[in-house]
């Protein structure tokens, strides 16, 4: 099922599919052995004249394995996968180019500062839906919405978060691979919300440089911004 | 508490005697067993109707903005010319959820089997309280009117999803759809009110009206399941009901409670629709695994392995379900760090959960297994309640929800679960209890195609759907060719297409035989299928009181088959034997 994935171009995009591919052998042995268990016991123990059902209630010992061994897996589990969601969600590195996408119906609206390094300031550079950014640098996002709740996915960075109505929402990516990757929305908003869409573009350094300079946008490092 | 059960059975006994008319008997009936049958039409009803909500959303994603063959007649702008308007398919997904949902999955498995087999399997002659019993159905009855009348008012019905997640729903000008909503939240504080009856009335009579040496630990699992659905129903619904009337105020009266703009918080709209949501979605199983255990035990013609382990689960799910609803929250915008408690919780509710399958191969372990009807629908039950399970460790996963979260992944989840899981075990239950409820038996060999059809065209719809979730998929969209990636798997937007059909036309067989057989059945004995629990020592199908004579003694746990005490492979719970070293327990 994994090759179905696509290709993954962020730099913690492989750790999630990290932790897929661990839930994907795990939970696959465990269907493999249930299915297996559940097929072979209505074969041998079909009935058949003269054959009588063992009687038991059950086995006290075997009620607490089961018990024990899938908490164990699972609590590790979580553990695992909380590092891997700090470190997505929780913790915005300092970055190195800084932008600000306004969720509407039905468009991204992509605001870049301008010459002053800063956002919402008067020198804005805004597009609907094209997204630029360089390769391996660390993009700030900060996700909004003007009317109702969109989420920007991008299945290729393993991203995606809902952008909410009253909500500034911080977040960040940092692409691999240059390249154009397409924009969905993921939640559900409104008529249009099939077919909303917009575009991340991944330029190499010296691509994107010309693009600033053409579109007034400040270059890599004027909106250095904090961490968070 | 005798000196009360004997009164009540005072009071039926001369009920019973009482002949009533056609309108008492069929429409107003305060026999729990009418009720029974009244909710099952109803959900039969909404199975249908959303089964066709669906297959018209297959259209549409195999075939975007073709016609639909035959559909031309429909007015627009509903539809055009057949060809289904984005306005229109997210009305109709929107609709299959909430039809699927409040209006045949929880009619059939609590409405009907809760009413139709608690007083049965209790031993009770009727409900704790028969009028409020009545009263809740037509009371949802016209909830479920109101619901299908919104596809009649101007906008048409409802379109923001069966989460209606604010603020999308909470202004007309969002969706197009003014009425179609408000009518969807007022159907849903009706049908509230239906529940919160029903469930007052499953939770005193469980309590109250259990037959002379039918402790607690002697009730059938099926019992048990209903029991903690009711006490689920009693506490989750007035959180729905509440936010319901929220989102109709900022709707109607101008208020802001999820509107940013007057100080609302859409946010709050998740936080109350999920802590009523995911208790839901227990509602919508527990009983089914209730079942799933009955079935398997008597056709294992084996007790339930670990009954006290699977009362206890049940228990489990129950208290961990109040805990897990931020789960459905974590790309919300939600604290992240908040997301971590609930993956911890969610994590954890999937252990009673595992309890519960292990048991149930346990029971199957070494038994003397009739694969009759009920029998395949209960073992498919297990089958494809463990794919439905192990899905959600994904989602549970914090880092791996960011990607599969609003995908096609949590739609084969969802349905894994909830048609997996609770439709295959409401099944199980119609041809378990059909006999019990039309004195008939439903024809084996139809039953048996109706069962490979289902499994066979189940897994052909939704097992490619975790595919496509992996692809990226989004749900809820209306034309997957508008995306360059997905463009490429189109075909299997096609491929499942042809599946829901075919699982479509697969219950042709079900309703075929359910209609031929409650009038051309090979008549129904007292007990046949040999089982155990007290439904059984009613005549097929009970009279009015239920047990002809004094109400049946309990002398023993519902599971006691191939028991070494008789030569039979059951052992009733009512029969007494006379070297029985426990007899009736002091009540």
């Amino acid at each position: 099922m994994g090759s179905w994935l696509p290709e993954c171009v962020s730099t913690y995009g492989p750790e999630i599919d990290r932790l897929f591919y661990v839930i994907y052998y795990v939970t696959g042995a465990v269907f493999f052995a249930v299915q297996l268990t559940l097929l072979t016991f209505v074969i041998l123990y079909r009935h058949r004249d003269g054959r009588r059902a063992t009687y038991t209630h059950g086995n006290t010992a075997l009620e607490i394995a089961w018990t024990i061994a899938p908490s164990i897996l699972l609590v590790i589990l979580a553990f695992v996968s909380r590092s891997v969601w700090a470190e997505i969600k929780e913790h915005v590195p300092p970055s190195d180019v800084q932008l600000q996408v306004t969720a509407k119906q039905f468009n991204w609206e992509v605001a870049y500062p301008g010459p002053d390094g800063k956002l919402g300031t008067d020198d804005d550079v805004t597009m609907d839906n094209d997204v630029h950014v360089p390769v391996g640098k660390t993009v700030r996002v900060l996700l909004k919405s003007r009317d109702v709740i969109h989420s920007f996915f991008v299945p290729n960075l393993r991203f995606k978060q809902d952008a909410v109505p009253g909500h500034e929402i911080p977040t960040w990516f940092k692409v691999t691979k240059p390249g154009k990757y397409e924009i969905p929305c993921a939640e559900l908003c409104g008529f249009g919300h099939s077919g909303m869409r917009g575009w991340l573009y991944v330029h190499p350094q010296a691509e994107y440089d010309a693009w600033a300079r053409e579109n007034h946008a400040a270059p890599v490092g004027a909106a250095a911004g904090q961490g968070s | 508490m005798s000196e009360a059960i004997r009164h009540a059975e005072a009071r039926h006994a001369g009920a019973a005697h009482h002949e009533v008319g056609f309108i008492r008997h069929y429409v107003f009936s305060t026999d729990h067993k009418m009720i029974g049958k009244q909710f099952l039409t109803l959900g039969l009803f909404g199975l249908l109707m959303g089964g066709i909500l669906a297959l018209l959303v297959r259209w549409e994603l195999a075939f975007p903005e073709q016609p639909v063959p035959g559909m031309g007649w429909v007015p627009e702008p509903t539809m055009f010319g057949g060809i289904i308007p984005p306005e229109t398919y997210n009305a109709f997904f929107t609709m299959h959820a909430t039809i699927m949902i409040f209006f045949a999955v929880m009619p059939i498995l609590v409405g009907c089997f809760g009413n139709f087999l608690i007083p049965l399997m209790i031993g009770a002659r009727d409900m704790a309280f028969p009028l409020l019993n009545m009263l809740s159905f037509w009371v949802g009855a016209v909830a479920a009117v109101i619901m299908f009348s919104s596809f009649f008012v101007a906008g048409g019905p409802a379109a923001a999803g069966w989460t209606s997640y604010a603020p999308l729903s909470a202004n007309p000008v969002y969706t197009g759809v003014d009425w179609g909503q408000n009518l969807w939240c007022i159907s849903l504080i009706v049908l509230g009110i239906s529940s919160l009856m029903g469930s007052i009335n499953y939770i005193t009579t469980v309590v109250n009206m259990r037959a002379p040496g039918m402790t607690w630990f002697r009730l059938p699992l099926t019992i048990w399941a209903l029991f903690i659905t009711a006490v689920l129903l009693l506490l989750s619904l007035p959180v729905l009901t509440s936010a319901l009337g929220m989102l109709l105020f900022d709707r109607m009266a101008g208020t802001h409670f999820f509107n940013p703009a007057g100080g609302g918080e859409p946010l709050l709209w998740q936080h109350l629709f999920w802590f009523f949501g995911h208790p839901e979605v227990y509602i919508l199983i527990l009983p089914a695994m209730g079942v799933a255990s009955d079935v398997l035990s008597v056709f294992s013609r084996k007790p339930i392995f670990g009954y006290h382990a699977m009362a206890f689960s049940i228990m489990g799910i129950a208290f961990l379900s109040w805990i897990v609803w931020g789960h459905h929250m974590f790309q919300s915008g939600m604290s992240p760090a908040l997301g971590t408690s609930f993956m911890m919780s969610t994590m954890v509710i999937a252990v009673p959960s595992a309890i519960k399958t292990f048991n149930w191969l346990g029971t199957l372990w070494r038994g003397n297994i009739r694969l009759t009807t009920p029998m395949l629908f209960a073992i498919g039950f297990v089958s494809m309640f463990v794919i439905g399970g192990l899905s959600g460790i994904y989602m549970a996963s914090t880092p791996v929800d960011i990607f599969i979260h609003d995908t096609y992944y949590i739609v084969a989840h969802i349905h894994y679960v909830v048609f997996g899981g609770s439709i295959f075990g409401a099944f199980a239950a119609i041809y378990f209890w059909f006999p019990k409820m039309f004195g008939r038996m439903m024809n084996e060999t139809l039953g048996k195609l109706h069962f490979w059809g289902t499994l066979i065209g189940f897994n052909w719809t939704f097992f490619p759907m975790h595919l496509l979730g992996l692809a990226g998929h989004m749900r809820r969209i209306y034309n997957p060719t508008q995306y360059d990636f997905l463009r490429p798997i189109q075909h299997w937007n096609e491929i499942i297409t042809y599946g829901a059909f075919f699982l479509g036309a697969s219950q042709l067989i079900f309703i075929v035989n359910f209609f031929w057989s409650m009038f051309a059945g090979k008549v129904a004995s007292k007990n046949p299928w040999q089982a155990n629990t007290l439904e059984w020592e009613a005549p097929s199908p009970p009279p009015h009181g239920n047990f002809p004579g004094p109400l049946p003694t309990v002398y023993r746990g519902p599971y006691e088959y191939s028991s070494p005490l008789v030569a039979e492979d059951y052992l009733p719970q009512a029969r007494r034997l006379d070297s029985s070293p426990s007899a009736a327990a002091a009540h």
